[in-house]
This record gives structure tokens, sequence and C-alpha cells, in this order.
């Protein structure tokens, strides 16, 4: 039975990327707090998720031209290599201390979405905002 | 400070965040690109998107490389992702509001807090 708790731990983390925040901040503790997966295989997990997902998101925001694309040559290149140290340090760290490294990150995580403030009116179109990521 | 040196240090923040932890660099980018580079609101969750795909496949290049791929439990997370990220598309997009933020910040804490001690 543990495929129908994967199943519905995807489910919940699909559901809760509609609202804007990232699945992975439900993904990966799920799997680390209720199926005890190791920390690097629950993050690779989430990685390897959200290429499928996300592919799919970006085709119909390029045909909506939803991309601010004069702002993604510098935020690209040098986002790379951040992605490349990253993840190489990642697979070098010890289990429990990388998770309890990301439990501080999701603890940062989890201040700005319960301390935030809804921008009021304006010119921005909020409603169109966050709805169509994975 | 020019534009380019801002993208540069916002990019370098969010990919290494993304490759470190697996997660988090939309989080990060969304409100920096709306902020520091005046992206429209609209704009920045596509916008993001469009930055942490490249990113996540050269992390996950080097999360292969290490041999930890649990191919089973991708499968089963995936398909069920899928479905709910169709159903929160639909669903979320009536009932969105900030106190349901709040309460899946107060979820996230609780998960942070099991992971820390």
């Amino acid at each position: 039975m543990a495929w129908f708790l994967y199943v519905l731990i995807g489910l919940a983390s699909g559901v809760i990327s509609g609202m804007g925040i990232g699945g992975g901040a439900i993904l990966i503790p799920a799997l680390s707090i209720f199926c005890g997966m190791e920390q690097q295989a629950a993050q690779n997990t989430n990685l390897m998720y959200f290429i499928p997902t996300a592919a799919v998101a970006l085709i119909s925001h390029v045909k909506q031209g939803n991309i601010e694309k004069r702002s993604l040559p510098p935020v690209i290149i040098l986002g790379l290599a951040g992605a490349a140290a990253g993840a190489f340090a990642a697979v070098r760290m010890d289990g429990s201390l990388l998770k309890k490294c990301f439990g501080y990150f999701l603890l940062a995580m989890s201040a700005y979405e319960i301390f935030r403030r809804e921008k009021k009116g304006g010119t921005q179109n909020r409603k169109n905002e966050g709805m169509r990521n994975a | 400070m020019g534009k380019k040196f801002i993208s540069s240090i916002v990019g370098l923040v969010a990919g290494a965040a993304n490759g470190l932890f697996g997660s988090g660099g939309g989080t990060i980018l969304v409100p920096a690109l709306e902020k520091c580079l005046g992206v429209e609101t609209h704009k920045a969750h596509a916008t993001a998107l469009a930055v942490v795909l490249p990113l996540t496949l050269v992390s996950v290049f080097f999360y292969l490389g290490k041999g930890q791929t649990p191919w089973g439990t991708i499968l089963w997370v995936s398909s069920g992702g899928v479905l709910g990220g169709f159903i929160g598309s639909r669903l979320l997009n009536k009932i969105t509001a900030p106190w349901l933020h709040k309460i899946f910040g107060i979820f996230m804490a609780a998960a942070a807090i099991k992971m820390i001690f």
C-alpha cells in the first residue's frame, strides 16, 4: 500500500503548487516524515517530478506570452552555476545534516507564507498570478 | 547597482537553494523578480518557471550521478502530482485566500521544526 501513500502525497503537493506555494514544501517533508525516506532521495524525487510538470506548464506560458524574456539571461547563467554547486554539495552531505538544514530553510519559507501581505488594488493583475504553475 | 548584477545575484541564490534543497528556487525567484527586477506580478510566476526548469535539469544530473533515485516512488508521486496540479488549478482559482497561505505556512513550520529536532 506504500504506492497509495505516494500518490496521495503527490496529489496534495500538486494542489498546493496551484496556490503558488512550491510543491516541494509539502512533498519533501511528507516523504521524509511519513515515509522515512532519506533526505537526498526525497529532494531528488521533487526535482524529477518538477521537470515534466514544469515543462507542460511552461509550454502554455510561452504561448500566452507570459515570460519576461529580457530578465532571463543573467538570472539563468549564474543560476546554472548555483544549481550545480548546490546539488554538488547536497549529494556529498550527511543525510541527517542536510535534513536539518532543509528544516531551517523550510522554516524561513513558512514565515514568508504566514507573514506576507497581500497587495491590494494597483494595476497588477492578481487573479492571473500563480494559478497555472506546477 | 546595475540590473544585470542584481539579476545575477538573484539567479545564483535561487540556483544554489534549488540545488541544495531540491526545491525553493521558485519561492525565492517570484518575489525577487517582482521586487528587484520589476517584473509584473502575473509574469513573475511564468518567468520563474522558465528559470527553474533549466536549473533543475542541471541539479538532477548530480543527484542521478549519486545513484539515489527511487524510480518507483517518483512515478507514483508524479502521477498524483499531475492530477493534483490539475485539480488545484481549477479549484484554487476560486478559493485562494490569504488565510489559506497562513494555514499552509503553519503546516510548513510544524514540519520544519520536526525535521530540525
